[in-house]
């Protein structure tokens, strides 16, 4: 039993390991200048921290609005993505209905497809229409590529949900709605909470969208990470890092809604 | 009296709002290029260059692939937002038949600010118009670090190297040191295809196009692929040079200024500059140019000009050269005290220029939207004979029919090195 | 009884109208410039694709690369989020930092990994240290395709298994405890207890993980681009290229279609395999 104790605990330290250090290393590139992204050996440990190639991002003109316009994005992708998604997800959970593998297929579709590919037609679809350059219209698509996540997600979430529970309150003279808002939503409200978080952080991560339907309301990411790929590596690394920690510091944020969710198997 | 006043706000609001949206269209020059788009670049050239112009201008950058979306998206949809574009010839070129407003109207103020005919006539792209206004100069040229020197053979002049001189001397390092220290940029954003085109073709067969699968082509390729053979195996993952040069992986390089100029600034004392190798038919070498072009339908076309005229000034070009290492595209003298990475790309560019055998390419012209297949060409060319090991003439036989696919597409005639043809440039 | 005949179709519809204008519009706009060529209909766009240098092997890296990155990020996500349900304490900081690569963007994803695998990177510099290699070290070259693939299919295990974790946890959370302890009390082992009652009452989570995992598989890009520059050819990475380098919308609009119709393969496949009816449902 002790030695089986002892495997689980290094598998999980493993595990933990496996995911923190390639963080901590970009977190040393980025930190280390010029020099010290070229050196051999590198040292695993940090030497002589800089924060030169980081102030150089904080100082382009601009960052701070992209950065405004990077939360307003992501956040209208986050509600937009729950509003679409979860009736969709109750709806495919719940009932079977004529069309809805099609329905399924249409889902999918929209991940199958390379969005860059989409990226003219759209382009000149949001400039008739009056959407181009502007955070809704970047939001929009944000969420088409969200909604994948959404709705297959919620509806993993309210399969789960025994419908024995639902029927059991419209018996108690519930209406469908009530009993869906009472009984259902409660349940499934973590996991909603999580497809709400990665709507946010597709959202804060994608480039391609953000960059071609904007010209003066850039997001941040539009705004760093085109310019990444061909900034010297030190940069890279500094723009790299400089992304990724606004959306770890918000997944840690609102870990409570993401992982809270292990009490409630009690039932 | 409330809903009065609240009227009367809104009204003020309103009035105020317009009057915002409409100054910040007469005033706002919206610049958008694919040109010094690394940040600190970009922050130099809104701080040094567009803060001094006499209008606002608006920088902003973007990758090619999505400059040309964006462009020609605002065609199609039939409303402009960008008013001046800032591109390579080779990005200007696809946009000619939709979406440029030619520029004919500025000749006449590049001529008089000292860019040679030559230049000028390349921005028609071959068409009857001006398409675009030449802004910036680069070419490419090599660096070495001074330690690989000690192994470059005694016979070779560094400064009028051969093709089997470097072979000779990426050997040389080999056997003593046992790495593979000759580096070029056939990574995927890499600009390997431009070797390729100005370089390699032209020293070996005096062409590009129609001595693309010749005798001598089969024979360069031959060398090149002996030469391959002390070209590190992480070449096809470079796009940039002057980083593997930063972190020692390669000791010398072939590259476009632009980018080998990190590693050149970041120890100028460490490195050389030179021109590329020659073959038997001479030192191929390939100017680049980035344009000045004006969106159809511009909403601010009178900003646009002006801002050409800013970037055309000499002041503005010698702060371009000194500080982001484009030259001037008119004879200019730069400041004594450049920057030394700055200078070793300048002794560079004037060696290769300057150099008795020197052959120049110019970019390809009247390829329209095929430009990138064009390269496509001379890259999977390269894959097949030299990664892959395919029979030299079954490749280029076979590649050959791309090619003249794409010639016979555009109608393109040939363009120097070739020589002229009346009709679609031939293949031998 | 209508109402409810007719709910599932008004709950759906938000999201019908919203695709349809979003995608569907320019999708088909997109599928009509892989099937014209100079103003007629034609197949010009999928010959040239078929007849490519790169088309055959990017086929074959991409499903190979799914066929080896998939399973291995499913398995490890089920021994994760076991682990975490046998947690006691820090189960919330565990998850966290399990979950942490998705807030990672896959550019930056491919920067961490070219940081640790390159020449001079972090990996050579610690078996350098070990006294493993002599010096720098090329795993990503042309010369050496095993390793090469080996990086990529870390690096893609590192970036994406944390989507599956966080369907599976979710999943995980709705099976009811008292299934478990009744068959414990039966004296089922922890093997028999996984096999028969998580997994199967697992399959809605399971569905979903591998339906979105794979359609993104079909997609990877930045990551391998990052590592393998043009040494490992991938579909997306040339429709990127056609449409990127070649300027030819055409041939990217055909390996396109082509993703896109594989990835409906596979979804149809899954949705079939891993059935489940509502009727049916714990």
């Amino acid at each position: 039993m002790n030695a089986r104790r002892l495997l689980y605990i290094t598998g999980v330290v493993a595990l933990i390991a496996w995911i923190i250090v390639p963080i901590y290393l970009i977190a040393l590139g980025a930190f280390s200048g010029r020099a010290g992204v070229f050196r051999w050996p590198k040292s695993l440990w940090p030497g002589d921290a800089t924060f030169a190639a980081m102030q150089v991002f904080l100082q382009v003109e601009g960052v701070w609005k992209a950065a405004l316009n990077s939360v307003i994005v992501a956040g209208l992708c986050m509600l937009f993505s729950v509003l679409l998604g979860a009736p969709a997800g109750y709806a495919l959970a719940r009932f079977s209905f004529r069309g809805q593998t099609a329905y399924r297929l249409l889902i999918v579709l929209t991940r199958a497809f390379p969005l860059a590919i989409l990226a003219l037609p759209l382009t000149v679809n949001f400039i008739r229409v009056g959407l181009y350059d502007t955070t809704l219209g970047v939001a929009l698509v944000h969420t088409a590529l969200a909604f994948p996540f959404a709705a297959l997600v919620s509806s993993s979430l309210f399969m789960g949900i025994p419908r024995e529970l639902e029927e059991a309150a419209w018996v108690f003279g519930c209406s469908r709605f009530q009993a869906f808002m009472k009984v259902v939503l409660p349940l499934a409200l973590p996991g909603l909470a999580a497809t709400a978080i990665f709507a946010f952080v597709i959202s804060w991560n994608e480039v391609f969208a953000a960059a071609v339907l904007t010209v003066r309301e850039r997001t941040l990411t539009a705004y760093l990470l085109t310019v990444l790929s061909e900034s010297p590596l030190h940069f890279r690394f500094a723009g790299g890092f400089l992304l990724i920690v606004p959306s770890v510091l918000f997944i840690f944020a609102v870990r409570k809604y993401l992982f809270a969710m292990w009490g409630i198997s009690n039932r | 009296m409330k809903r009065h006043i609240v009227a009367t706000a809104l009204l003020a609001l309103a009035t105020s709002w317009g009057s915002i949206t409409g100054a910040r269209a007469q005033s706002d020059t919206l610049f958008l290029s694919t040109q010094l788009r690394p940040v600190d670049e970009t922050t130099l050239f809104r701080s040094l260059v567009l803060n001094a112009a006499p209008q606002k201008v608006t920088y902003a950058v973007e990758e090619p692939a999505a400059f040309t979306v964006r462009v020609e998206a605002e065609t199609k949809a039939g409303k402009r937002t960008v008013s001046l574009l800032g591109a390579l010839h080779g990005e200007i070129q696809p946009l000619v038949a939709t979406s440029l407003d030619p520029v004919d109207d500025l000749v006449a103020a590049a001529r008089a600010a000292g860019i040679p005919d030559n230049l000028i006539t390349l921005g028609k792209l071959g068409t009857e118009k001006q398409q675009y206004i030449p802004w910036m100069q680069a070419t490419y040229v090599m660096a070495a670090k001074k330690e690989a020197l000690q192994y470059l053979p005694a016979s070779a002049d560094l400064n009028a190297l051969t093709y089997a001189q470097l072979r000779e001397w990426a050997a040389n390092i080999q056997a003593k040191t046992g790495k593979r220290a000759l580096g070029f940029p056939a990574g995927p954003k890499g600009l390997m295809p431009r070797f390729f085109q100005g370089y390699l073709y032209p020293s070996f067969t005096g062409g590009v196009v129609s001595t693309f699968k010749s005798a001598e082509a089969e024979a360069m390729w031959a060398e090149f692929k002996a030469l391959w053979a002390h070209v590190n195996p992480g070449s096809t993952n470079y796009d940039f040079m002057q980083e593997a040069l930063l972190a020692g992986d390669v000791m010398i390089a072939f590259d476009h200024v632009a980018r080998l100029k990190d590693a050149l600034i970041a120890a100028p004392n460490d490195y050389v500059t030179f021109p590329a190798p020659a073959g038997p038919k001479g030192r191929g070498y390939m100017p680049v140019v980035a344009g000045l072009a004006i969106a159809k339908d511009a909403p601010n076309r009178p900003g646009a000009v002006a801002t050409i005229n800013h970037l055309l000034s000499a002041k503005t070009q010698t702060t371009v050269a000194a500080n982001l290492g484009f030259f001037p595209v008119m004879k200019a003298d730069l400041p004594p005290d450049l920057p030394g990475g700055i200078k070793l790309l300048v002794e560079g560019v004037a060696k290769t220029q300057g150099a008795k055998d020197a052959l120049v390419s110019l970019l390809p012209i009247g390829l329209g939207a095929k430009g990138g297949e064009f390269n496509k060409v001379y890259m999977d060319t390269f894959q097949r004979i030299v990664l892959r090991n395919e029979d030299i003439k079954t490749a280029l036989a076979a590649q050959a029919n791309a090619l003249k696919a794409i010639i016979e597409d555009t109608k393109a005639p040939c363009w120097s090195p070739d020589k002229a043809s009346s009709g679609p440039c031939p293949i031998q | 009884m209508t109402n409810s005949r007719l709910l599932p179709y008004l709950l759906v519809a938000p999201s019908v109208v919203f695709l349809g204008l979003l995608f569907v519009v320019p999708l088909v706009q997109t599928i009509v410039i892989a099937f014209t060529d100079q103003g007629g209909a034609s197949l010009a766009h999928f010959r040239k694709m078929a007849g490519d240098l790169n088309f055959g092997l990017s086929l074959r890296n991409t499903f190979l690369l799914v066929a080896v990155v998939i399973p291995l990020q499913i398995g490890l996500a089920l021994a994760m989020a076991v682990m975490l349900q046998k947690l006691e304490k820090g189960r919330d900081l565990v998850l966290w930092i399990w979950t942490i690569p998705l807030g990672v963007s896959d550019l930056a994803a491919g920067l961490v990994w070219l940081a640790i695998l390159q020449d001079r990177g972090y990996l050579n510099s610690a078996l350098f240290a070990l006294g493993l290699i002599d010096g720098p070290t090329n795993w990503l070259s042309y010369e050496n395709p095993t390793t090469l693939f080996i990086g990529i299919v870390l690096a893609e295990i590192w970036r994406a298994t944390a989507i599956v974790l966080v369907i599976l946890v979710a999943g995980f959370q709705l099976i009811p405890k008292e299934y478990n302890e009744a068959a414990e009390v039966f004296g089922a082992t922890g093997w028999t207890r996984f096999r028969k009652i998580t997994l199967p009452l697992l399959k809605p989570s399971l569905q979903s993980a591998l339906i979105l995992r794979t359609v993104l598989a079909f997609e990877v890009f930045a990551v391998v681009y990052a590592l393998g520059g043009r040494n490992y050819p991938v579909l997306v990475g040339e429709a990127y290229t056609w449409m990127r380098d070649s300027q030819n919308d055409g041939v990217a609009a055909a390996y396109a279609i082509l993703i896109m119709v594989i990835s409906l393969a596979a979804t149809l496949l899954y949705i079939r395999l891993l059935r489940t009816k509502p009727e049916t449902q714990a």
